[in-house]
C-alpha cells in the first residue's frame, strides 16, 4: 500500500511540475514586454529596464522558472501588478467562493444522482427506470450556466426566494453567503447528477448479474439486501472514477457559472487578469486550478486503492 | 443501412442531429435576414409574420441567428473532434501496436492532458493571442486527444490478440502496417461512436467558452455567444436566452441518442455502457 501511495504522489508531483513548465513557457513566449505594457508606449527605456528588474524579468528564464516553483512551494505566487497585492492572497480570497461552490455542487450531485441511479437499476425496465433515464439524458444535455439562468429566473425573479446574483462575504453574513450559493450549486449539480445516475445504474446492473450476488442470495439474503450489502460497494468503483474525472468539468463549470450569478470567484479574477494582461495573476490562478484537478485525480486513485485492494498491486488500468 | 435504422433511438437521434446540421448549412447560402442586419428600431420584437422567432437586442432576426449559430457550434465541435481523433487515434494505435515504453509514454501523456480542462487551455490561449473561435477549437481539440487515444488503444488491444493479426505478423507486416491495415479498420465503429459523443461535449464546451468570452467573437455568432449577448437583458427578455439554450439541449440530446443508438446497432454487447463516455 505504501508503494502504491508513493507512486501516486510521485505521479502527482511530476504532472504538476510539467504543467507548471507548460504554463510558464506559454506565457513567457508571449510577444511583447510586460514591463513595456504596464508603463505604456511613452515610457523611457530606463524606467522600463528598472521595472523589468523589479519584476525579475532580467533573470534568465530557467532561473525565473525555478524561482516561481520555489516561491509557490513557500506559498508565494508573486505580486499582481494590476491589483498591487500578492497573487496568493487574491486567489485565497476568491477560493472562498469557488471552493465551496464546487464542493456543494459535488455533494448535491451525489445526494441526488446516486440514489436515483440505484433506484433505476433496482426497477430496471420499469416505468420509473425509463423516467429517471430520460431525465438523466436531458440533464446531461443542459449547459449548467444556462440552467443557472433559468433557475435565477424562476427562484429569484418570479418567486423571490433567493438572490439572483451577487455575494455577501462569509464573515459578514454566513447565511446570506450560503443563500447566494444555492442556485449556482444546483445549476452545476444537474449535469453531474445526471451522469452519476447513469453510471451508478449501469454499474449496479452489471454487478447484479455477477456470481457473488447469486451466492449472497443463496445464503438467504433478499435481493434488496444482497444488492445493498455487496452490489453497491462494488458498483461504486466505476462511479468513483467518473467522479474524479468529472471534477475537472465541475471546476470548469464553476468558472462559467460564477459569471451568471455575478459571483466574485476565481473565474472573475481570471477574466479581469486576462483583459489587463496581468500575467503573474493568470499564471498563478491557472496553476491553482490545475492543482485542484490533479489533486482530485490523486485522491480518486488513492480512494480506488482503498476500496479495491486488488488495485494496490499494479497501476489501475 | 436498413439494419442501422432499425434502432429507433438511432433513427431519432440521427434525424434530429441532421436536421440541425442542415439548418446550419443552409445558413451559408440563405437566412431569412442577414445576421449582420442591425436595426435598433425593430429590437425585442416578439413572434411576428416576418420574424418567426422575434428579434434580439440589436434587432437581428432570431431565426437567422440561430441558423448561423448552429453552424458555428457544429463546426467548432467537428473540428475539435478532427483534432482529437487526428492526434489521439495514431497515439492510441502506436501504444497498442508497440507496447512497452511507447505505451507507457502515451498513457502518461494522456493522463497529463487530462489535467488541463478545456477552460484552462482556452484561458492560456486567449491570454497569448486574444479571444476567437480558433481558441475554442484548439482547447476542445486538445481535450479530445486523450479521449480518442484511450478508446483507440483499448479497442486495438482487444483486437491485437486475434488470429488474423498474428497471421499478418507472420506474413511479415511491421507494426505500422498492422496498425493501419488491421487494427484501425476494426476500431472504426468504436471511434465513430466516440466521435458522436465528443461532438455533443464539444457543442456544450463551445457554448460555455463563448459565453464567458473565450470563444467565438462578433460579428460571427454561435449558440454560446447568443447566450452571452442575451445575458444583460435576460430578466426582461428571457425569450432571447431560452431559444439558443433549447437549441443546444436539442442538438446535444440528438447527438447523445444517436451515439447510444449507434453503439447498440454496432455492438449490442456494449449496450447500456455510458461508462466509456469519458474513460
Amino acid at each position: 500500500m505504501i508503494v502504491y501511495i508513493l507512486r501516486r504522489f510521485l505521479g502527482f508531483a511530476a504532472t504538476l511540475l510539467v504543467a507548471a513548465l507548460v504554463i510558464f513557457l506559454l506565457l513567457d513566449l508571449l510577444p511583447g514586454d510586460p514591463a513595456q505594457f504596464i508603463l505604456g508606449m511613452n515610457a523611457t527605456p530606463e524606467s522600463v529596464a528598472r521595472l523589468r528588474m523589479q519584476m525579475g524579468l532580467d533573470v534568465p528564464a530557467p532561473q525565473r522558472f525555478a524561482g516561481w516553483i520555489w516561491g509557490m512551494l513557500q506559498g508565494d505566487f508573486g505580486m499582481s501588478y494590476t491589483q498591487r497585492a500578492p497573487v496568493a492572497h487574491l486567489i485565497w480570497d476568491r477560493l472562498g467562493v469557488t471552493a465551496p461552490l464546487s464542493l456543494f455542487a459535488m455533494l448535491i450531485s451525489m445526494v441526488v444522482g446516486l440514489p436515483l441511479g440505484i433506484l433505476a437499476a433496482r426497477r430496471r425496465g420499469k416505468a420509473l427506470d425509463t423516467a429517471i433515464m430520460v431525465l438523466a439524458q436531458t440533464g446531461v444535455a443542459v449547459p449548467s450556466f444556462w440552467f443557472g439562468m433559468l433557475l435565477a429566473l424562476l427562484f429569484a425573479v418570479t418567486l423571490g426566494w433567493l438572490p439572483p446574483g451577487g455575494f455577501t462575504p462569509w464573515h459578514e453574513d454566513a447565511g446570506a453567503a450560503l443563500r447566494s450559493l444555492v442556485l449556482p450549486s444546483l445549476a452545476l449539480a444537474l449535469p453531474q447528477a445526471s451522469i452519476l445516475a447513469r453510471v451508478m445504474r449501469t454499474a449496479l446492473v452489471d454487478v447484479t448479474g455477477q456470481d457473488f450476488i447469486r451466492t449472497a442470495r443463496a445464503k438467504g439474503l433478499t435481493m434488496g439486501e444482497a444488492v445493498w450489502r455487496h452490489g453497491v460497494r462494488n458498483a461504486l468503483l466505476p462511479v468513483l472514477t467518473i467522479l474524479g474525472l468529472q471534477f475537472a468539468f465541475l471546476i470548469a463549470g464553476t468558472i462559467i457559472v460564477e459569471n451568471v450569478f455575478y459571483l466574485p470567484g476565481l473565474g472573475r479574477l481570471i477574466f479581469t487578469a486576462i483583459s489587463q494582461r496581468d500575467l503573474t495573476l493568470v499564471r498563478g490562478a491557472t496553476i491553482v486550478l490545475i492543482i485542484a484537478v490533479t489533486l482530485t485525480m490523486l485522491v480518486t486513485d488513492l480512494a480506488y486503492g482503498l476500496v479495491d485492494p486488488r488495485l494496490r498491486e499494479g497501476p489501475p488500468s | 443501412m436498413r439494419r442501422l435504422l432499425a434502432h429507433p433511438s438511432l433513427a431519432i437521434g440521427l434525424s434530429a442531429t441532421l436536421l440541425f446540421a442542415l439548418l446550419g448549412l443552409v445558413s451559408l447560402v440563405w437566412t431569412p435576414f442577414p445576421i449582420a442586419d442591425i436595426d435598433i428600431g425593430r429590437r425585442f420584437l416578439g413572434v411576428t409574420a416576418s420574424h418567426w422567432l422575434g428579434t434580439d437586442n440589436l434587432g437581428r432576426d432570431m431565426v437567422s441567428l440561430l441558423m448561423a449559430g448552429t453552424l458555428t457550434s457544429f463546426l467548432v465541435a467537428a473540428l475539435a473532434v478532427g483534432i482529437g481523433a487526428g492526434i489521439g487515434v495514431p497515439l492510441g494505435l502506436l501504444a497498442a501496436a508497440w507496447g512497452g515504453p511507447v505505451e507507457w509514454l502515451v498513457l502518461r501523456f494522456s493522463d497529463f492532458i487530462f489535467a488541463f480542462p478545456a477552460v484552462i487551455v482556452a484561458i492560456l490561449i486567449t491570454t497569448l493571442v486574444g479571444p476567437g473561435a480558433i481558441n475554442a477549437i484548439i482547447a476542445i481539440g486538445i481535450f479530445n486527444i486523450p479521449v480518442f487515444a484511450r478508446v483507440a488503444r483499448g479497442g486495438a488491444l482487444s483486437i491485437a490478440t486475434l488470429d488474423f493479426v498474428a497471421a499478418g505478423r507472420l506474413a511479415g507486416l511491421g507494426n505500422t502496417r498492422i496498425a493501419y491495415r488491421h487494427l484501425l479498420p476494426n476500431i472504426m465503429s468504436l471511434l465513430i461512436v466516440q466521435g458522436t459523443i465528443q461532438m455533443s461535449l464539444g457543442i456544450l464546451a463551445e457554448a460555455g467558452l463563448s459565453y464567458i468570452g473565450l470563444g467565438t467573437q462578433p460579428p460571427e455568432t454561435s449558440l454560446g455567444l447568443m447566450l452571452r449577448d442575451a445575458q444583460g437583458v435576460f430578466l426582461i427578455h428571457p425569450w432571447l436566452t431560452l431559444l439558443p439554450g433549447i437549441a443546444i439541449v436539442l442538438i446535444v440530446i440528438g447527438l447523445n441518442i444517436a451515439g447510444d443508438g449507434l453503439r447498440d446497432a454496432i455492438d449490442p454487447r456494449l449496450r447500456q455502457g455510458p461508462t466509456n463516455v469519458l474513460a
